[in-house]
């Protein structure tokens, strides 16, 4: 075991950071917000020239060959500045499908544009019934001639409108929870029947619902096998938990030091209230609960790789849990910790709060994950 | 970085799993399968065993008898001797006194100590705490006056643990009453407990045992050769024991197996008609518990291996703070829930009257034992820095305020 970062990994987080230190202040990010796309394309193509939409993509795709922990640590990174760029969707959830599921002539398609930051990704499986459940999927894809045609919606798609292609998972045979018969689709967004009705969400990230009537896929975008859709979706959602778990850490870190600052310069009753011991006190258990939570991420990051599947699986269920708890206390105590000026719109820490409340519930919240826990106590 | 166990350190794990299961006294390994706590020839032995194979002496060097473990090699070996379970190495000997011994002590003391305290030849205690200097220890009053070569200890220490095991303890005196700062006026001593004037008078603790004790020192001569460091710096000493390596202090392999028994126990007792392991609420009481102590071990070993790569260099990881409280707090949400399994069997002292009237239950056993080791176990949460001076610790090493 060796939890110290590579030399190539510590440039890679000092690049990230002094990019993100000169671009994304708080107030910079405001302006981003209010561009027309929820985020900065400039950016985006900052990004693509630093070589991070490639990371976890092989050389021969333009990649940058990293894995998990890269991952891990961009995101961490990307957590303190709460940045908006699609580089969850796009990079973290559509690269796992395709480095997963892909073929050789889809990756090469696909991958390095996503690299060149030509070509943004969404990943369209939840829909609104489903919940948490990943089986919960009545969205329909049926063969007609040569071709698929998809009927049905999704909704809550990270970026969904920004998208230049979604993954769409859909049913072709089966039914409602059924494990076997999803199957996923690449479905460009400019495909007629593809309709996107864009929002805001509470994290100020945009999300849309998508629906789906009669669009016609091609038997050259199928993903993975027919009906063979839920081992890639599982292995993109241990990606994504595992990606947000560091972008958690990011979140905490950045909340617990604004609520250091805080202390040390709120005057009340004619001392600084971090000279109070009550307040000491819950900066400790913050603390504690930030580095109990960087555990977490780092247990989620060391598990993807793990070919057992059930180890797997229950190693990311632990961190899922252990992160959303973290996330959630640190966030609920830093904005107890500085007052009334945590409860505003213009000061940062709610930013965080709501950034942390979203990826709580990203793919299964703590509750879900603890009652799967549950069920293999043995 | 790499997070996964390298095929040594599994092979390891296989390795101490073997020797312990091989090796550990049957019957020391039934009383305490039961939730009893080890007794103390059960605590000899053992370490005596595990000293002979050269698996005692911890973190000291190899020429004084030490494995040459790495850091994560140590965790290893301490988690799977507490879910054995196997009685613990003596602490006070092997990760207080030894690593002391090493940093400060005189060739000769190290000679005539180190050896016997691996081998448990010596039961050691440590005077520290007295009855006006808990968390503030450093407002100790036992005094210590030269007189020749010889000093002359008089006062009380308190919360002694097994003092009246004890060959020996080291002891914190007050040798310069007019020291500018109290902690300039204090030194560390090694107390041959046979000496004259000693009295040790139990203290019953709340789980009925006697494990604490009052020590009272009525003109105990103590030469001055036992004196460890300068005059006047036992402070240091104190500061380096309390800071030094104190990761086995979470003691994680203690909570998964007070886990696993309370786990084993729902299978045999009812709830609402059915086994309580078929309870969703105890179920999911269980998969929290599994999250914390998952969370707790990779911090464990985050502190571990960067303890190795500084190669014990460096300064106390305030980390250890984290271990120490989130570890305890561990320690005693697993033995309540071994407490909560086991009902109004959990009541029972199983005193010697209730074995003379039942035959053997063993599952009264371990209902009455589980509630000793969980009344016991409030002190996690006091002993070694209360869990409220480690958050002192933390605001001020971590958060500079």
């Amino acid at each position: 075991m060796d939890f110290e970062p590579s030399d190539d990994q510590r440039l890679l987080v000092e690049s990230v950071t002094r990019m993100l230190s000169d671009t994304y202040s708080f107030a910079q990010r405001k302006t981003y917000m209010s561009q027309p796309e929820g985020y900065s394309p400039a950016i985006w193509s900052q990004f693509a020239e630093q070589g991070l939409l490639g990371l976890p993509f092989a050389e021969e795709h333009g990649g940058f060959g990293g894995g998990a922990q890269e991952i891990m640590l961009v995101m961490q990174a990307f957590g303190r500045a709460l940045v908006l760029e699609p580089f969850f969707p796009t990079v973290v959830l559509a690269g796992t499908a395709l480095n997963v599921a892909g073929t050789a002539d889809q990756k090469a398609a696909i991958l390095p544009a996503i690299a060149e930051g030509s070509l943004k990704l969404a990943f369209a499986h939840g829909e609104r019934q489903a919940r948490y459940d990943l089986t919960d999927v009545i969205t329909t894809a049926t063969r007609s001639g040569s071709a698929w045609l998809l009927d049905g919606s999704k909704t809550v798609v990270s970026h969904g409108e920004a998208a230049d292609k979604i993954i769409v998972s859909a049913r072709t045979s089966g039914d409602r929870h059924d494990a076997d018969g999803i199957t996923l689709f690449l479905v460009n967004t400019g495909s007629s029947g593809v309709a996107r009705r864009g929002y805001q969400s509470r994290d100020d990230t945009r999300a849309a619902d998508i629906s789906l009537s009669n669009v016609a896929v091609s038997e050259a975008d199928v993903l993975g096998e027919v009906g063979r859709g839920l081992p890639v979706i599982q292995r993109i959602v241990e990606a994504a938990i595992a990606a947000t778990a560091g972008e958690t850490v990011g979140a905490m870190e950045a909340m617990n030091e604004m609520t250091l600052e805080y202390t040390k310069t709120r005057v009340q009753f004619g001392n600084p209230i971090g000279s109070y011991q009550v307040v000491q006190h819950r900066l400790a258990d913050m603390f504690m609960t930030q580095e109990q939570g960087r555990s977490m991420a780092m247990l989620a990051t060391m598990s993807i790789d793990n070919p057992d599947d059930a180890a797997r699986a229950h190693d990311i269920a632990l961190a899922k849990v252990g992160i959303g708890q973290a996330g959630r206390y640190v966030s609920q105590s830093a904005v107890q910790m500085h007052g009334g000026i945590g409860m505003t719109e213009e000061y940062a820490v709610g930013h965080y709060f709501r950034r942390c409340m979203v990826i709580e519930r990203l793919f299964g919240d703590p509750a879900y994950y603890l009652h799967k826990l549950a069920a293999a106590v043995a | 970085m790499d997070l996964r166990f390298t095929p040594e350190e599994r092979a390891f794990r296989e390795e101490v799993r073997t020797f312990i299961r091989e090796n550990l006294p049957a019957d020391t390994r039934d009383r305490m399968k039961l939730g009893h706590p080890p007794r103390k020839d059960d605590t000899v032995r053992w370490q005596r065993i595990l000293n002979a194979k050269g698996w005692a002496a911890l973190s000291w060097p190899k020429e004084w008898g030490g494995p040459g473990w790495t850091a994560i090699q140590k965790m290893i070996f301490l988690e799977e001797n507490l879910m054995a379970p196997a009685p613990e190495l003596l602490s006070f000997n092997i990760t207080m006194l030894g690593p002391v011994l090493l940093q400060f002590g005189t060739e000769a003391q190290k000679q005539r100590f180190l050896p016997r305290a691996a081998n448990l030849d010596d039961w050691w205690c440590q005077g520290f705490s007295e009855p006006g200097a808990g968390s503030d220890l450093a407002s100790l009053k036992t005094a210590a006056r030269l007189d020749g070569d010889t000093y002359v200890v008089n006062g009380q220490k308190i919360w002694t643990s097994t003092a009246h095991n004890a060959d020996w303890c080291f002891l914190l005196v007050r040798t310069d009453p007019n020291a500018r700062k109290r902690q300039e006026g204090i030194s560390f001593l090694l107390v041959d407990m046979k000496t004259p004037g000693i009295t040790v008078r139990p203290i019953i603790s709340i789980d009925n045992s006697h494990h604490l004790n009052e020590v009272f020192f009525d003109d105990v001569k103590v030469p001055v050769a036992m004196r460890i460091h300068a005059e006047n710096k036992g402070w240091d000493v104190a500061k380096f024991l309390l800071g030094n390596e104190r990761t086995g202090i979470a003691r994680l392999g203690k909570s998964r197996e007070r886990v696993s028994a309370a786990v084993s126990m729902a299978k045999e007792v009812n709830f609402g008609g059915a086994p309580l392991i078929e309870d969703q609420i105890f179920r999911q009481r269980v998969a929290q518990l599994q999250v914390d102590m998952k969370a707790l071990e990779i911090t464990q070993y985050r502190v571990v291996s960067a303890y190795d790569r500084a190669k014990g260099a460096g300064k106390p990881d305030p980390l250890s703070s984290v271990l120490k409280v989130k570890g305890t707090e561990l320690l005693q949400a697993t033995s309540e829930l071994a407490v909560d399994v086991a009902g109004p069997l959990a009541t029972p002292m199983w005193a010697q009257e209730l074995e003379a009237l039942n035959e053997p239950d063993e599952l009264m056993e371990a209902g009455s034992a589980g509630t000793g080791g969980y009344l016991m176990l409030r002190a996690a949460s006091i002993y070694g820095g209360t869990n409220e001076i480690q958050k002192n610790i933390l605001t001020k090493a971590v958060l500079g305020l």
